[in-house]
């Protein structure tokens, strides 16, 4: 069972996660909706690189008296470019935000297709 | 000092970008001095890394010291400092360009704007210059953010647009990060010249296939290639003049530079999920460049029609990359130099005359002619650059992609091609016939005579107008002497 | 081709105009200055040209390759026969054609003058480069450049009509050019990227009839366009809303036979007349532009204005040429390009009576011109130099490249052309002379003298220019080689060409 679920589920679970995103990014008309389908979109990009770095048995990457060998860590590089990649999602968000706070304030609306039919009035 | 000029390159901008907002409290004037230079600093060293590279080969730049694979390297071929040098000409250009424009700004708001630009800046050269892929999805990240700032500058029509532009290229950043996610998760290396190394035995896993197809479609939304190109004509049509005609210039073609540096350096254009990939992306290039002209032909805006007429010229490069020969790889890098030097200029004067009559409907143009004489000649000869003419530079990256395609017996590549040109000059010449031949009506704006636009935004115009038919003149010393050795396999 | 002297005269003459062109442009604000640029440049080409002729008359070729254009192929320029009989027409033409446009502009006080005399420049920039090219880019190169400079030219009046004819310049002029991009781009790969022009063709043996057939009929059509051989003449005689110096010296000299001496250089100097024959392919267009010289001079009877009569016979005279060199036989070659000659001196004739014509009364249809020629004798008089020798009459230029293109249709077995050449001969004199007719026997309506009977005659500027060409008309008539020796030039090209040994002629 946990072999099954390393190797194979687990990918797809992020799969599942990754089109959740993607989903709720197309066919969701508020825009903060929207944006949160894209946080969950990035989610599963980042928990795909974990789960890349994961070994079973493995203890977190901090050198440990008595615990030699490599296989006994799993592999800190995908965390470090993780730690990154939650950087820029942060960011992004931001950005997003902000560029949300100003739309709302001009046109009133957060809802997709009431604020085009005022912006194009 | 000479060993330090590759990361001048970067580095210079990035601090410019830093303490921007600083200086701006003090002086705007002062900021706009000092980000001139900085990015005049930073064409030169990118200039004189190339002149290097070309003369003693290929140079490889550690940053912190720390050797690959571990470390983060910069690669500096003929390719990368060439492209480097265009992008950082190119900003240099229109930053020049945009002084006018952003003098009403306040200070912070002026202070910002600049270092986004220069953040900007500083991403697209990273992006070309790394030889990491991780790196590249950082400076793919820095690009994409100030890029999205910086089109929401624009006002709020340009902030919708921008929030779009925001999310869908989220996805494609996201697709990227998969598709290197997939990559390191076969050979454990971030490393360009690494992963040749590795991949070479792997090729034919479906590992491998599903990583350029993640690569496809995170580059394909960059770079707009049909049918991701959604985000864009928004985008460049409500962001500010200056902003569009850099965005315009180089900023999907960088995506498209990523693209060929994976297939054809690390995967090698010959393997089978490559050439699948590269036949698929050629077709929907040829599909693009039909869809952006009609669509270009329709619009009744001239940045809108340009806009499209920019997702038509994205999809040269692309089939120059399809095809695969010498010369078509030729063509395909040689338009990305003219696309980039032609659309800028196109956009500089779109936004010149934005900024002299406030219109921007081709049908507004009328008399433009002899007000700005000019700026109208540096436009005509973009136009029929973008037509294809000779003897402007857009002539001879047709000539050489046509002649790539014959080569390979391509036939429908080519009549698409031909084709393009003909719809191109459809839409070019409507706006011809308005700014030289149709008489304004009196409840237009036109300029006063003598209307030229100040000199701080009409040379910018004018040496990019110049440089279209200097590119076309020299194509083949750029060619033999740069484009030979960019090609794979072609450094020495 | 032993005799090949390197020389920078060829780049010379393309690059005067075009820096002329930008004198003009920057003069714009005073029109002595911007006109003594014009005819400045018209006497340094024309100059510079005429100092190659006696080289290229004693066997030499001048060469020059300056700098290469695109990745193997140099932007090369070659001074041989057929070019030097091209370049000095179009050049000893410009000359007359720029004091011409002077009076005639200033006559009818156009505006857009500065744009007009710049696009000209570079239109003879571009037709003297396409004279001299020695390989296939560098003429597709300056061919295009060609296409764009004339549009300005038709749309100089800026009316709606003028709009519209330039579209239509366009569409026709731009597919063609894309069409022969193809033609040239292809030629490029069979050769494995060699293009340079050979007396007698190089295309032999480089690919299969099917491939050589295709490109053959890409570079054809897309010469055509431009010499106006039916169904692709649709541009010309819209064409014609530009001003008469326009159409006199490009739409009957520099434009349309730079289409002519494409097909000139296709069939003769990338194919050949052998390989034409083996491909059995040149017959077909020789009944093109039969075919073309029947129904465009049918057309040409019906129509009343004048400058449309005139370029309906164009389109007509120009097949001949097509004719000429199609049927494949060393004179019917040298009858081809001696016409060249001949049409352009009684076409700029032509062309020259209408616009004196136009400017000093304003009458443009050949209704109106009834007793015209009692008040414009000298113009008239021109008029039907130009007219008869169109017709074909002996001691007239037209003559003597018709009677060599009839010996050429004998001598290559293909007799029933005559019959084409007689039925069209027939057929201009019937809607050239009416003109002629009415002009001098018919009561003049009044809107002509204004009661007075002074003579109405045009101003000098426009006189002289006319009164050249009709002489020279004559004078080539008698003598063919007087002057620049051209019958010479088309001789030593119909050879080369055929590699036989055409000395006379049928004279």
């Amino acid at each position: 069972m946990k072999e099954l679920l390393s190797q194979h589920v687990i990918y797809w679970l992020i799969i599942t996660l990754f089109m959740i995103g993607l989903f709720g990014m197309v066919y969701k008309n508020n825009l903060v909706k929207k944006l949160m389908a894209m946080n969950i979109m990035q989610v599963a990009v980042i928990i795909f690189f974990l789960v890349l770095g994961q070994k079973a048995g493995g203890t977190i990457p901090i050198e440990i008296h008595g615990l030699e060998g490599i296989e006994n860590y799993i592999n800190p590089l995908p965390h470090a470019l993780m730690l990154t990649a939650i950087v820029v999602s942060l960011a992004t968000t931001g950005v997003a935000l902000a560029f949300l706070l100003f739309i709302e304030r001009r046109y009133g609306a957060l809802e997709e297709d009431e604020m085009l039919r005022r912006m194009n009035q | 000092m000479r060993e330090q000029l590759p990361a001048l390159i970067i580095i210079a901008p990035l601090l410019v970008a830093l303490i921007a907002p600083l200086i701006s409290c003090v002086s705007t004037k002062a900021l706009r001095v000092v980000v001139i230079g900085t990015l005049l600093v930073s064409c030169m060293s990118a200039l004189s890394v190339l002149i290097r590279v070309l003369s003693e080969g290929t140079f490889h730049y550690q940053f912190g010291g720390w050797a690959p694979p571990w470390g983060i390297e910069y690669v500096l071929d003929p390719l990368s400092s060439g492209i480097a040098t265009l992008i950082s000409f190119i900003s240099l250009v229109v930053i020049i360009y945009s002084g006018p424009f952003f003098n009403g700004e306040t200070k912070l708001r002026s202070g910002i704007i600049h270092a986004l630009y220069c953040l900007l800046t500083t991403g697209l050269m990273g992006m070309v210059l790394t030889g990491d892929i991780f790196n590249l999805y950082v400076f793919l990240e820095i690009s994409s953010l100030s890029a999205y700032a910086l089109i929401a500058s624009g006002g709020y029509k340009a902030t919708v647009a921008a929030f779009r532009y925001l999310l869908i290229g989220t996805v494609g950043a996201s697709f990227y990060l998969l598709g290197i996610g997939y990559l390191y998760a076969v050979t454990g290396t971030l490393n360009m010249a690494d992963l040749v190394q590795k991949l070479q035995p792997l090729m034919d896993s479906p590992v491998i296939f599903t990583a350029v197809a993640m690569l496809v479609a995170g580059m394909g939304i960059k770079m707009a290639l049909f049918p991701m190109h959604g985000w864009l004509p928004d985008s460049y049509t409500y962001a500010p003049p200056p902003v569009t005609a850099f965005i315009s210039g180089v900023m999907t073609k960088v995506s498209a530079y990523v693209l060929f540096r994976f297939f054809f350096y690390i995967f090698g254009a010959a393997s089978g999920p490559v050439s699948a990939a590269l036949n698929i992306i050629g077709w929907a290039a040829a599909i693009g460049i039909i869809f952006g002209s009609v669509m270009a032909i329709t619009q009744t805006d001239f940045r809108r029609m340009l806009a499209y007429s920019s997702i038509a010229q994205i999809g040269y490069i692309i089939l120059g990359l399809a095809i695969g020969n010498t010369f078509a790889l030729i063509g395909a890098i040689l338009h990305f130099l003219n696309h980039a030097v032609m659309k800028s200029c196109l956009f500089l004067v779109a936004g010149g005359v934005k900024w002299k009559t406030g219109e921007h409907a081709i049908e507004k143009y009328a008399e433009l002619s002899r007000r700005m004489p000019l700026t109208m000649g540096a436009f005509l000869i973009a136009a029929l650059s973008m037509v294809g003419l000779p003897p402007t530079a857009g002539f001879f990256s047709k000539w050489y992609l046509v002649l790539g395609a014959m080569e390979t017996g391509m036939w429908p590549y080519i009549i698409v091609i031909i084709i393009s040109s003909l719809l191109n000059a459809v839409y070019f010449f409507r706006v011809i016939e308005h700014v030289y031949m149709k008489k304004a009506t009196p409840e237009m704006k036109i300029p006063e005579k003598g209307g030229e636009l100040p000199v701080a935004m009409l040379v910018p115009i004018v040496v990019l107008g110049a440089g279209i038919l200097i590119i076309g003149i020299l194509n083949e010393p750029i060619a033999t002497q740069i484009l030979q050795y960019a090609l794979p396999g072609g450094t020495h | 081709m032993d005799n090949i002297v390197l020389d920078y005269r060829p780049l010379l003459a393309i690059l005067i105009s075009l820096v002329a062109a930008g004198l003009v442009l920057l003069s714009g604000r005073r029109p002595n200055l911007r006109e003594s640029w014009t005819v400045l440049a018209a006497l340094g080409k024309a100059a510079i040209v005429y100092s190659m002729l006696p080289g290229v008359l004693s066997g030499k070729v001048f060469e020059t390759a300056p700098i290469n254009i695109a990745v193997g192929i140099n932007l090369h320029f070659r001074v041989d026969a057929v070019g030097m009989l091209f370049a000095a027409l179009a050049s000893a033409l410009w000359v007359v054609t720029s004091f011409y446009s002077m009076g005639y502009m200033r006559k009818l006080d156009e505006k857009h003058q500065t744009g007009y005399f710049a696009s000209f420049a570079v239109c003879l920039s571009a037709t003297i480069g396409i004279a001299f090219s020695a390989n296939l880019l560098t003429f597709f190169i300056f061919y295009e450049i060609l296409t764009i400079a004339t549009y300005p030219l038709v749309i100089h009046k800026r009316t709606p009509e003028a709009i519209a004819s330039g579209r239509k310049y366009l569409v026709y002029t731009l597919i063609a050019g894309q069409l022969l991009l193809i033609g040239v781009i292809w030629t490029q790969v069979i050769t494995a990227g060699n293009a340079d022009f050979q007396p007698g063709g190089f295309l032999a043996g480089k690919a299969a009839t099917g491939i050589l057939q295709a490109i053959f009929v890409l570079l054809i059509l897309g010469t055509a366009v431009k010499a106006g051989v039916m169904p692709f003449h649709g541009w010309l005689p819209a064409a014609m809303v530009a001003p008469t110096p326009v159409s006199a010296l490009l739409h009957a000299v520099a434009v349309v036979k730079a289409g002519v001496f494409g097909i000139i250089r296709v069939v003769g100097f990338i194919f050949g007349p052998q390989l034409l024959t083996e491909i059995s392919i040149g017959t077909i267009l020789a009944w093109v532009a039969a075919l073309t010289i029947i129904i465009s001079s049918l057309i040409a009877l019906g129509q009343d204005n004048l400058k449309r009569r005139l370029a309906f016979s164009t389109v007509g005279q120009l097949s001949y040429v097509v004719l000429g060199v199609c049927l494949l036989s060393p004179l019917g070659i040298l009858g081809g390009i001696y016409h060249i000659i001949a049409h352009a001196f009684m076409k700029i004739t032509l062309f020259f009576c209408a616009g004196a014509v136009y400017a000093t009364h304003h009458l443009t249809n050949v209704s109106e011109m009834r007793g015209i020629g009692r008040k414009m004798p000298f113009t008239m008089g021109a008029f039907a130099v130009g007219s008869l020798g169109i017709s074909g009459l002996p001691f007239i230029v037209g003559f003597i490249s018709k009677w060599n293109i009839a010996l050429g249709a004998l001598q290559g077995g293909k007799g029933i052309f005559i019959a084409v050449l007689i039925g069209s001969a027939m057929l201009s004199t019937a809607y050239l002379i009416p003109v002629v007719y009415m002009a001098f026997f018919k009561e003049s309506v009044p809107k002509i003298g204004h009661g007075h009977d002074s003579l109405g005659e045009a101003n000098p500027a426009m006189l002289i220019p006319l009164l050249i060409t009709a002489v020279c008309s004559l004078v080539l008539g008698v003598f063919p080689n007087a002057g620049a020796r051209f019958y010479d030039l088309a001789v030593m090209a119909a050879n080369s060409i055929t590699g036989g040994n055409v000395s006379g002629g049928g004279l």
